[in-house]
């Protein structure tokens, strides 16, 4: 009797550690489903939206220039920002305000990406921080679920 | 019969397949990695013959999970062209706990910072003389 309690425990463990896995390389490589606060990015994600990330751009190297990204923060990598992306490797970005009278530029560096949140005066992005690793990028937002009158529908590419 | 055996290793082979692919993914992602290391920028620590013959470490993904790194540990990052001197932590990838290859060189790695490149403050919460 306790063998056959064994057994079956093995089994529940093995099938736990095999869906875990299946679970992990479907969040890392496919995509997920991502909670965002904060108003760096109104009005084209608010707070406590719910957007989907989807992963499979990111590995392919098909992150282009207007997309909405989700990355591991400069500061704290366990913490993730959501902005979006102004400028590829070799570009020339704006770095001066729409009020400054002499403008300034840069040149987004090899293998990094200038970051911008839609909403530009609330959002702390690559203007202060500077041009961040492409490898920190995580993921592209695709899809935001968006609840009219109590029902969830989904809405596609959140254009600028 | 035939038919009835290549069905039933097709789908042996398929549930294989879901099981393995994953799993071995999920391993190579959370808990540890083997690299080559190749170059001369790590020596004399790892690579100390040059190009006869190339070291192996184990990466340990593990540890860094939580971006815990100590001052002396060998780590491996994700890499383009740095611009700056200072690395983002979030690509820390894994931190090299172990030489696995050549035989004669299997080891432990030890966090070390040589005596001439330990930072000016914060050692040990003292001041370095000038």
């Amino acid at each position: 009797m306790f063998r056959g309690f064994a057994v079956k425990a093995l089994c529940f463990v093995g099938y736990t550690v095999q869906y875990g896995c299946i679970a992990h390389c479907a969040f890392e490589y496919i995509g997920e489903f991502v909670s965002c606060s904060g108003p760096s990015m109104e009005p084209t994600i608010t707070n406590h939206d719910v957007v989907f990330s989807e992963k499979i751009s990111r590995h392919l190297y098909r992150i282009q220039k207007g997309d909405i990204v989700i990355a591991k923060s400069h500061f704290d990598p366990k913490m993730n920002i959501c902005k979006r992306v102004i400028g590829l490797e070799g570009d020339k970005v704006c770095t001066s305000g729409p009020s400054d009278i002499f403008k300034t530029h840069t040149f987004v560096p090899r293998g990094h990406v200038w970051l911008e949140g839609d909403n530009l005066r609330n959002s702390t992005d690559s203007r202060s921080y500077g041009p961040i690793p492409y490898a920190l990028i995580r993921g592209r937002v695709c899809l935001k679920v968006s609840k009219i009158q109590s029902r969830l529908t989904y809405s596609l590419k959140p254009e600028a | 019969a035939q038919a009835g055996f290549g069905r039933r290793y097709f789908k042996a082979f398929v549930s294989g397949f879901f099981v393995a692919v994953p799993m071995t993914v999920s391993v190579l992602d959370c808990l540890a990695y083997v690299a080559r290391v190749d170059g001369a920028s790590m020596q004399p620590s790892l690579n100390p013959e040059g190009g006869s013959s190339s070291d192996v470490v184990l990466l340990n993904r593990w540890s860094v999970r939580n971006y815990q790194v100590q001052r002396g540990d060998i780590v491996s990052i994700l890499l383009i062209m740095p611009i700056s001197p200072q690395v983002s932590l979030g690509l820390v990838h894994g931190r090299a706990s172990h030489i696995i290859w050549p035989p004669r060189r299997w080891q432990r790695i030890v966090p070390s910072v040589p005596v001439d490149r330990r930072p000016l403050l914060n050692w040990d919460g003292e001041t370095e003389d000038d």
